[in-house]
């Protein structure tokens, strides 16, 4: 008699079935859909879905159906042409409200995605795509950072009528001291007024006292915490706004997420060739209210090719124009933006923080009939071939969008006007989703086809297929019924690993693919391990019954032991690799773990229910 | 069916010198291979522009070479991928260009030979990012192969079956990145991932080896170790063989059917598994015994000498 616990038959049964259930959302396969979302962000609902329904049937697109999901409406197609027509339509009809996106829905039943029971989604390699990988210049953040200071301590010192000779700033650990400030003072200066002064200003820098050419200098460093603070703040201020333009860009299932310390990750699902993702992805731009300055001649300023003080020379269409060095408000101090047609052409309806709204308010009372600019920043980065050697330079490149006089007295909301409608659009976009705290460029740019995605799970489903039934057909002849128990064994190894990937919502890619035929070579070996221990028993003339009983119990130590070495193989992986290899390694991983469970358990509860109750055994069907 | 009816009993201790010389032989030429021919690395690696093409009818390599070269690329190399109406086109990196403005040239290239010709993926990767993927790399190995000394030295008590392991382990990566070398087939991302789980199954059949080992002096401390070894590596040869020949089967079902993708990647996968099996084989237990194992290394705990000096 062989016996195994009723509670483990009972744990069998109930993890098999609940990892069919999870597994069975994968089978349905899926239609090219569209995903509608607001664009106020507010979650769509019953009425939404009915204005797009519509919208839709009135134009005569068809669809299959149509459901919220997560707060965005899932409109399911049976063609790809009937998806790009509805596309076309709600853009054309409800493009002011709603932001649609290119996306595949599941064909499973409405019931299974009420239980929250989802396929796994799809990598890049298998729907189609865009990813990008930014490096983000973290070292740009901290010299921002410095040049602020240097602003604000030429401020203090001129506030408090300090004499001062020049102040520099030292980034990036291109000098002897890294990521400093240095004020030099005349000769005689009150060397303790001046330290005191400025450290009253920032205290968080170290301060230090030193001598140079011309009289004593103070040196102010940024200590390796506060850099490491300033750049990871740059990080995550980055995939914040990456975030919010890639929400604003309608794009499903978008992926943005850290990679190594300076590295973000973005993945664009459904995402083809499209320049105008990039090029609003990685922009880096702000906007700077200022005053004009009428006291000088800005005429005059351009034949002497210099800016009296305090004063910035710019050039409007051929014009040229003085601007104030001071500050009203910067892009950093807006909380909305929005882009609409008005009287005069498109506009940007802008709102202010409390901070900006308060400056606003007390400039333009001041300043009622003079004329106020609004600046567009825009930092890039340009690489140039010099000599053979690369190098790399940042351009600022800055212009006045609108100059305009104050009619009347502004506070925190406002029109910026004189753009065309796709500038208005752009920079509404840009301003609304933050703005970038340190230029970022893409080291790293792959688009995939969609015919290519389809192409690669078609291959690597078959290939699945294939390779599991040539082992089915070789266990089954090798070790008869117990390799059918095998069999058994390994197909329910496939769908527990399918429901763990699909609980855990691991994105499948094509390495995850070929990770799950590797993972039934290891669930086969754990079988091959004990039917061959029972042959060798029954060899040594053990009674059937006993060659099983011993059979598992000889193996187990060398499954486990084995398992263990792949699994910690596995795991450095899945932990240290990135892309294609931590997608393989997560199924390899996870593989190993359900092929131990299937076959110390699932094989065991067959093979007992098989032949554990006969008293009598005279053979086994082993081969 | 059953290839193994009779219990085998190849005398693998006493010829290992023969088998430790070839896999030397193996190694040397791997290593050469690998410092004079190279690798042929992928994008993933050295950085640049790889794009994949399909075409209406089968394609003229060389028109697709010279219309690259005409457009200003310099260097294109361009093969067919898989199919005939397929190509393949690598790129030196090219400097201050995004992927856009490379696609509309390439574009229009393309279109100059075959007006449907179309891009089916295109990757631009930055120099800077094979560097860390290679750094990376050989940190995972390294910290794979460290956790699996330890864990072997732990489970089995001895640092010399861990050494044994680690050995026979390292061989087969070689074998493999020494077989791309003289094939100079494309060395990309995955065949990196193929090499690590190559690592895995190699383990996977050296640890069943030291399992028996392991058993068969429990059973009895006093046999000699050159006996227990062979009888060991023996009485699971035939479970390591047909193992692999189940692995083999679907590793040669995806190399078959997997498509161009993951072409590389099952190559890496065969050779390692063929060289893995014979490392485990051969190699594994071998070096433990030339460290000079026996038995009472494996069974510690269980060392309580009877006091022969009393009366």
């Amino acid at each position: 008699m062989l016996e195994f616990p009723r509670w483990k038959y009972t744990l069998v049964a109930l993890v098999m079935l609940l990892a069919l259930m999870f597994a069975l959302p994968n089978f349905f396969g899926t239609d090219p859909a569209l995903q509608v979302a607001r664009k106020s962000r507010l979650p769509m609902d019953d009425f939404a879905r009915q204005a797009v329904e519509q919208v839709l049937n009135g134009r005569a697109a068809p669809f299959r159906s149509a459901y919220v999901d997560d707060g965005k409406l899932v409109v399911r197609f049976a063609s790809v042409a009937d998806q790009l027509k509805a596309r076309d339509t709600v853009n054309e009809a409800m493009a002011a409200d709603y932001v649609s996106a290119l996306t595949t829905a599941s064909r499973a039943p409405a019931a299974l995605r009420k239980f929250g029971l989802r396929p796994m989604p799809l990598g890049l390699d298998l729907r189609g795509g865009l990813y990008l990988l930014y490096q983000v210049d973290v070292n740009g953040a901290v010299s921002q950072l410095l040049e602020s200071y240097d602003q604000g301590f030429r401020r203090t010192l001129a506030g408090a009528k300090l004499p001062f000779n020049d102040i520099t700033t030292y980034t990036g650990g291109k000098s002897s001291i890294p990521n400093a400030l240095r004020v030099a003072l005349p000769a005689g200066a009150d060397v303790g007024a001046v330290r005191d002064a400025l450290r009253k200003a920032n205290g968080d820098l170290t301060f230090s006292v030193g001598s140079g050419e011309a009289g004593p200098t103070i040196e102010m460093e940024m200590t390796p915490t506060q850099v490491k603070a300033r750049q990871d703040y740059a990080l995550q201020k980055n995939i914040t706004t990456l975030r919010n333009r890639v929400n604003e860009l309608g794009v499903s299932e978008p992926i943005v997420a850290q990679q190594g310390i300076d590295r973000i990750n973005v993945q664009l699902p459904g995402v083809q060739n499209s320049a105008e993702v990039k090029d609003i992805l990685g922009k880096v731009a702000t906007l700077e209210f200022r005053l004009e300055d009428s006291q000088n001649s800005a005429q005059e300023a351009k034949q002497r090719g210099r800016a009296p003080l305090g004063s910035k020379l710019y050039d409007m269409d051929g014009r040229a124009v003085l601007l104030k060095r001071e500050l009203i408000a910067t892009g950093d101090q807006l909380t909305n933006a929005t882009s609409s047609s008005g009287n005069e052409g498109p506009e940007v309806n802008v709102t202010l923080n409390g901070q900006g709204g308060d400056s606003m308010l007390r400039n333009t009372r001041l300043n009622v009939h003079k004329r106020m600019a609004v600046v567009y920043i825009e930092k890039s980065r340009e690489s140039r071939m010099i000599d053979g050697q690369k190098t790399v330079h940042d351009v600022t490149t800055e212009k006045i969008i609108s100059l305009a006089t104050i009619q009347a007295v502004l506070s925190n909301q406002f029109r910026i006007t004189g753009l065309t409608a796709v500038e208005a659009r752009e920079l509404a976009l840009l301003m609304r989703s933050g703005s970038l705290s340190a230029p970022i460029f893409a080291v790293e740019e792959r688009t995939i086809g969609p015919s290519l995605g389809a192409e690669n799970i078609r291959k690597g489903v078959q290939a699945l297929v294939i390779g599991m039934l040539a082992v089915f057909v070789f266990m089954a002849l090798y070790y008869q019924h117990f390799g059918w128990v095998a069999n058994l064994v390994l197909l329910a190894n496939v769908v527990l690993l399918t429901a763990l990937l699909s609980m855990l919502r691991a994105t499948l890619s094509l390495p995850g693919i070929a990770g799950i035929i590797l993972t039934v070579g290891i669930a086969v070996d754990a079988n091959v391990l004990i039917y061959e221990r029972i042959r060798e028993e029954l060899r040594n003339g053990v009674t059937p019954q006993a060659a099983i009983r011993a059979g598992f119990d000889k193996a187990f130590s060398a499954i486990l032991d084995s398992n263990v070495t792949a699994f910690i193989a596995g795991l450095v992986l899945w932990v240290v690799g990135r892309g294609a290899i931590r997608g393989f390694a997560v199924v390899l991983t996870l593989g190993i773990a359900t092929s131990m469970f299937t076959s110390l358990m699932g094989s065991r509860a067959l093979i007992t229910l098989m032949y554990g109750g006969r008293r009598k055994l005279d053979r086994l069907s082993i081969g | 069916m059953e290839f193994f009816t009779k219990a085998t009993s190849f005398p693998f201790m006493s010829t290992r010198k023969v088998w430790y010389a070839l896999s030397l032989g193996l190694m040397a030429l791997s290593i050469g291979s690998f410092f004079i021919r190279g690798l042929n690395l992928a994008v993933d690696f050295t950085g640049g522009v790889q794009v994949q093409a399909s075409f209406t009818n089968a394609v003229n390599i060389d028109a697709v070479r010279s219309g690259l070269e005409r457009a200003g690329f310099s260097e294109p190399q361009v093969q067919n991928l898989g199919s005939s109406r397929e190509a393949a086109i690598r790129l030196p990196a090219q400097t201050g260009q995004t992927g856009d403005v490379i696609r509309a040239r390439i574009d229009a290239v393309l279109h100059a030979i075959d007006a449907k010709a179309e891009i089916t993926s295109l990757d631009v990767v930055g120099p800077q990012v094979g560097d860390e993927l290679t750094r990376g790399a050989i940190g995972a190995l390294s910290a794979t192969l460290a956790l699996i000394f330890l864990y072997i030295a732990f489970r089995f008590h001895t640092w010399r079956l861990s050494l044994g392991a680690i050995l026979a382990v390292l061989h087969d990566p070689i074998l493999v990145l020494g077989a791309f070398s003289i094939a100079h087939t494309s060395f990309d991302l995955p065949v990196v991932s193929a090499m690590l789980a190559v690592i895995g199954y190699s383990l996977n059949d050296t640890v069943v080896v030291f399992d028996r080992i392991r058993e068969r002096f429990e059973g009895s401390r006093r046999l000699e170790p050159v006996a227990v070894l062979d009888q060991s590596i023996n009485q699971t040869l035939s479970r390591t063989i047909m193992t692999k020949v189940v692995t083999l089967i679907v590793v040669v079902a995806l190399y078959l059917l997997g498509g161009q993708a993951l072409k590389g990647f099952s190559e890496a996968l065969i050779i390692g598994i063929l060289a893995g099996t014979y490392s485990s084989i051969y190699i594994s237990s071998a070096i433990a015994l030339d460290c000079g194992l026996k038995a009472e290394h494996l069974l510690p705990t269980s060392v309580k000498r009877p006091v022969d000096d009393l009366p």
